[in-house]
C-alpha cells in the first residue's frame, strides 16, 4: 500500500470523492459495511482540493482493486455440498469440496453469462430471428459449468440438442452461438447446423444431436477411440430423462462395460421429457441405478460444486473401472423448447418454487456474499458486464451475412464429391440453384 | 476429388489369360471381334488418393469374367505359375484388402458380430483377430444400432472403423445412425468432422434364405445425403473397392452379395484400388447399353451369350458406384448405343433402377431412341420356395426378351 501511494502521489492530484472511495472494500471483513482505512483517508483528503478531472479516479480504484486479493484469490475454501450423494454399486465421494474465491467468481460469471445468453435467445426467437427449434438450458447451467471445471480439453463431451451452454463451457464464443442460431456465416457450423448442431472439434465438443438418445452410442464410440489411442481421457455422454428410456443406451452401456471403456453417461434429469413427467415415462425413475452392473451416482445438479465433485470422481472411476452413470437432479425453467410454454404439464408455482430455492446462480451468489468474497455491487456489475457482452454479440451476429448460395453444396462430402463437381460430362457443375 | 479423364469407349482387350476360371471354348466373344479397332487413346485414371494409373489396360484385362452364374471354378485351370497375380475367391479378396489396409494404417479397426474369434460369418475377417488383436477386431454383441453409432463416434475422432452387418438387412436397425449421424455430421458441423467409416455386409437374394434375410438395402440408403454406396461383383473390384472405401474420407457403404462370395479370379499381386465413383465396362458393344451391378452382372453376361448368338451386340456396364452414379461412363455409352436396359436386383419401387432411369432421362434424353427399360425384382417379400424365389429376381431369359424388345 505505501509503495502504491507514493507512486500515485508523485504523478497525480486527483479530485477525490471520499464516499465513493469508501465504498471500495479494502480489507476482507466479516461485518459489512467495511470500515475505511483512516491512514489512507487522511492522506487522500490532503489532495481533495485539487482540480484534476474525476476520470483519474478510475486508475486509483482499479489500482486499488488490483491489490484486493479477491477475484484472483486461489487460497482454498472448504465447503460442504448441501445434499449428499447417493451411490449405486460404488462408494459415494465426500461432501466436502475444495474451491477458491477465484473459482467461485468464475462460476458465477460463467453461469450468469449462460443465463443471460439463453434469455436473449428467448427474445430473439420471439422476434423470429431464430427459427425452428430452440431448446434453452436456463436452470441447468450448474451442470455445464461444474462438469467443465472437472475436465480438461482432452476429455470429450457429447450432448443432445440442449447444447448452447455446454458449447459455451467448452470454449465457444457468444458470436458463434448467436450467429449459428440466426443462421449466419460466423456460426460454429457455418449456419448450416442450427440450434441443435453445435460442435467444436478443437475443444473436443462433439455436439449437438437432434435425435433423442442417438448421441449415447456416439459417446461410447468416442470413449472407444480414447481407449484405442491410449489417451488417458474420458468421454461424458449427456442425455436427458426422456432419452434414458432408449434401448440404444443400454446397448451402448453393455458394450462399454464389456470393453472397459472410459465412458461416463450423464443423465440430466430435469424431470420432464417434453410434456411427460418422469413418473409417467419411467417405471424406475432412479436413472443412476439403471446401469445395473455399472455403478451410478445421484448428484444435486443445481449445485455447481457438487457437480464438479461428482465429475472428478467419475473421471477417476471411469479411467480405472469402466463406465459409470451420473444422474444430475436439475430443472429447466423454460419449456422443452420455445414452442412449448412449459406450463401445461407443470404449475407455475413449481417453477417459481425451484427458482427461489434451488437456482444455481443464486446459490453461488449467496455463497460469495456470505464468505464476503465480493460485494453485491460487484456481482451486479458482473451481471451488467455480462449483459453488455451478450448484447454486443447479438448486434455483431445480426450484422453477419447469411451463408452464400454455394454453401448449400459444400461439406456434403469431404473433397466435394458427387454433388458439386461432377456434371454428366464431368465438366460443369450439375447442381443448379434456383 | 477423383478426376477421371477417360477416352470414349474404353478399350478392353480380351486376353486369353482369362481362361483360368472357365473353359475357353465357352467364351462369349467370337474370335473375329478384334478390339484393337476400337482402341482409343489410352486414358489416365487419377484415383482418389492421387495415384495416377497410366496402365489401366493391364487391369482391365482381368475384369472380363464371362462366367455368368456364380458357380465354383470349373474346367481346366490354366497353369497358374506362369501368370502374374494370384488366384483367390471373392471373400478372400475382401479379406486381403482389409488386412492390407489394417497393416497400412493402425487406425483401421473392424467391428461387427462374430468378426473376431469366429472369423466372420462369411469368413471375410478370418484370421484378423489372431493377427491384430481384440482391440482392432472387435466382437460386438447383437446391438446394431449402438455399435454402428459407436463406430461413427470413433470415426469422429479420426479412427477408421469398418462396420460389418452380418446381413445387410440387420443394418435397418441402425438406420438412424447411418442416416443422421453418418451421413449428415460432416455437413451439420460445418465441415469440422469427417466420418471415414466403411459399412459393409452381404445382402441380396440368396438361396432360399427367407424374406428377412434377402433384403436389398441400396434402395433405402440411396437418398441419404453424404454417404457413398458401392457394390462389388468380382474379386478384383471387391478388393479394390474395399481398399478405396477404407481410404476414403467419406462414409462408404459397400454392398456385397451372399451368392458371390465364392467367385474365383486371378488378381494382381501389387497394391491397387478401384475408384469409388467409377463404373466398369464389362463388355463393350454397339446395340444396347445394359446397366447392372452385383449379382445381376452374371445374369446379364449369361444373357449376353444368348444375345450374341442371336446377333445382338450388347454393351454391358457394371455401374459399381450406386451413389453417385458414374454418369460420365454411362452417358458415353448411351450416346453410342441410344438404348438402355437396366437390370437390377432391387425392388421396382424406389430402387436404384428408378433413380438411374431418372438420371439418364434428365441428362441424355436427346440421345435415347427408345424409352429406358428397367428390369428389377418384384415388389414382394422374397418367398422361401425355390421356384417362387427364382421368379422374384430377374432371370437371363427375361433379359434376352427385353433386349429383343428394345432393339426392334
Amino acid at each position: 500500500m505505501p509503495t502504491l501511494l507514493s507512486a500515485w502521489f508523485n504523478s497525480h492530484q486527483p479530485n477525490l470523492h471520499p464516499p465513493s472511495f469508501y465504498s471500495l472494500s479494502l480489507f476482507r471483513s466479516s461485518h459489512p459495511p467495511p470500515s475505511p482505512n483512516p491512514t489512507l483517508a487522511m492522506a487522500l483528503s490532503r489532495f481533495a482540493s485539487s482540480s484534476r478531472s474525476g476520470s483519474l479516479l478510475k486508475p486509483l480504484s482499479s489500482a486499488i482493486s488490483l491489490r484486493r486479493p479477491i477475484s484472483t484469490d486461489t487460497t482454498p475454501i472448504t465447503l460442504e455440498t448441501s445434499v449428499p450423494f447417493t451411490a449405486h454399486q460404488c462408494e459415494a465421494p465426500s461432501r466436502t469440496v475444495q474451491t477458491s474465491a477465484n473459482e467461485l467468481l468464475t462460476f458465477f460469471r460463467d453461469m450468469a453469462l449462460m443465463r443471460r445468453m439463453e434469455i436473449a435467445a428467448d427474445s430473439l426467437y420471439k422476434a423470429k430471428l431464430i427459427r425452428g427449434f430452440c431448446h434453452l438450458y436456463d436452470g441447468q447451467e450448474a451442470v455445464a459449468v461444474g462438469m467443465e471445471a472437472a475436465l480438461t480439453k482432452k476429455d470429450c463431451i457429447i450432448t443432445a440438442y440442449r447444447d448452447h451452454c455446454t458449447f459455451m463451457a467448452r470454449g465457444g464464443t457468444l458470436l458463434e452461438v448467436f450467429a449459428e442460431l440466426m443462421g449466419r456465416q460466423a456460426g460454429c457450423s457455418r449456419g448450416k447446423g442450427g440450434s441443435m448442431h453445435f460442435y467444436k472439434k478443437d475443444s473436443n465438443f462433439y455436439g449437438g444431436h437432434g435425435i433423442v438418445g442417438a448421441q449415447v452410442p456416439l459417446g461410447c464410440g468416442l470413449a472407444f477411440a480414447q481407449k484405442y489411442s491410449k489417451d488417458e481421457a474420458v468421454t461424458f455422454a449427456l442425455y436427458g430423462d426422456g432419452a434414458a428410456n432408449q434401448g440404444q443406451l443400454f446397448e451402448a452401456l453393455n458394450i462399454s462395460a464389456l470393453w472397459d471403456l472410459p465412458a461416463i453417461l450423464v443423465c440430466e434429469n430435469n424431470h420432464y421429457g417434453m410434456g411427460t413427467a418422469e413418473w409417467r415415462a419411467a417405471k424406475s425413475p432412479a436413472y443412476y441405478k439403471r446401469g445395473d452392473y455399472s455403478p451410478g451416482l445421484k448428484v444435486d445438479g443445481m449445485d455447481v460444486l457438487a457437480v464438479k465433485q461428482a465429475c472428478t470422481f467419475a473421471k477417476e472411476h471411469a479411467l480405472k473401472n469402466g463406465p459409470i452413470i451420473l444422474e444430475m437432479d436439475t430443472y429447466r425453467y423454460h419449456g422443452h423448447s420455445m414452442s412449448d410454454p412449459g406450463s401445461t404439464y407443470r404449475t407455475r408455482d413449481e417453477i417459481t418454487g425451484v427458482r427461489q430455492e434451488r437456482d444455481p446462480i443464486e446459490r453461488i451468489r449467496k455463497l460469495i456474499l456470505s464468505h464476503d468474497l465480493a460485494t453485491e455491487k460487484e456481482l451486479k456489475d458482473i451481471e451488467k458486464e455480462v449483459r453488455k457482452e451478450v448484447d454486443d454479440a447479438i448486434a455483431q451476429a445480426k450484422e453477419n451475412p447469411v451463408p452464400e448460395s454455394s454453401e448449400l453444396f459444400t461439406n456434403v462430402y469431404a473433397k466435394g464429391l458427387g454433388v458439386e463437381s461432377f456434371g454428366a460430362d464431368r465438366k460443369e457443375v450439375r447442381a443448379t440453384l434456383p | 476429388m477423383a478426376a477421371i479423364f477417360q477416352g470414349v469407349g474404353a478399350a478392353a482387350p480380351l486376353s486369353s489369360s482369362l481362361s483360368n476360371s472357365f473353359d475357353s471354348n465357352k467364351s462369349v466373344f467370337s474370335p473375329r471381334r478384334s478390339f484393337s479397332v476400337r482402341k482409343r487413346a489410352s486414358f489416365a485414371v487419377v484415383r482418389s488418393d492421387g495415384i495416377v494409373n497410366l496402365n489401366p489396360n493391364g487391369r482391365s484385362a482381368q475384369r472380363l469374367v464371362s462366367n455368368a452364374v456364380a458357380t465354383k471354378a470349373d474346367g481346366p485351370a490354366a497353369s497358374s505359375s506362369s501368370k502374374p497375380g494370384h488366384e483367390l475367391l471373392l471373400f478372400e479378396a475382401l479379406q486381403e484388402g482389409l488386412e492390407e489396409e489394417m497393416e497400412r494404417d493402425p487406425r483401421v479397426c473392424v467391428m461387427g458380430e462374430d468378426v473376431g474369434h469366429y472369423g466372420g460369418s462369411y469368413k471375410v475377417t478370418k484370421g484378423l483377430a489372431k493377427r491384430f488383436g481384440d482391440l482392432r477386431v472387435l466382437d460386438t454383441p447383437i446391438a446394431e444400432n449402438s455399435f454402428t453409432g459407436m463406430g461413427i463416434g470413433a470415426a469422429m475422432t479420426g479412427l477408421r472403423p469398418v462396420i460389418e452387418g452380418m446381413n445387410m438387412g440387420f443394418l435397418l436397425l441402425a438406420f438412424n445412425q447411418i442416416s443422421n449421424n453418418c451421413g449428415m455430421l460432416h455437413y451439420t458441423s460445418g465441415g469440422q468432422f469427417t466420418i471415414p467409416v466403411v459399412i459393409r455386409g452381404p445382402g441380396g437374394v440368396g438361396r432360399q434364405l427367407g424374406a428377412e434375410h434377402s433384403q436389398r438395402l441400396e434402395s433405402y440408403f440411396q437418398s441419404i445425403p453424404g454417404i457413398q454406396m458401392v457394390a462389388c461383383s468380382t474379386p478384383y473390384n471387391a478388393k479394390g473397392l474395399m481398399k478405396a472405401a477404407i481410404r476414403s474420407e467419406n462414409p462408404v457403404i459397400l454392398f456385397e452379395h451372399v451368392l458371390l462370395y465364392n467367385l474365383k479370379e486371378r488378381i494382381p499381386d501389387e497394391d491397387y484400388i478401384c475408384n469409388l465413383e467409377e463404373a466398369e465396362m464389362v463388355r463393350p458393344g454397339e446395340h444396347v447399353t445394359i446397366l447392372t451391378y452385383s449379382r445381376m452382372r452374371y445374369h446379364v453376361m449369361q444373357a449376353a451369350k444368348t444375345l450374341v448368338n442371336k446377333g445382338y451386340d450388347p454393351e454391358v456396364i457394371d455401374i459399381r458406384s450406386l451413389k453417385p452414379f458414374d454418369l460420365h461412363t454411362i452417358g458415353n455409352s448411351v450416346k453410342k448405343t441410344h438404348r438402355v436396359l437396366i437390370v437390377e436386383e432391387c425392388m421396382r419401387t424406389g430402387g436404384i433402377g428408378a433413380s438411374l432411369t431418372a438420371a439418364i432421362t434428365e441428362n441424355f434424353n436427346d440421345y435415347l431412341d427408345a424409352p429406358i427399360m428397367c428390369l428389377s425384382s418384384q415388389d414382394v417379400p422374397t418367398p422361401y420356395a425355390g421356384t417362387l424365389e427364382e421368379v422374384t429376381v430377374v432371370q437371363p431369359a427375361q433379359i434376352v426378351t427385353a433386349v429383343e424388345q428394345l432393339c426392334q
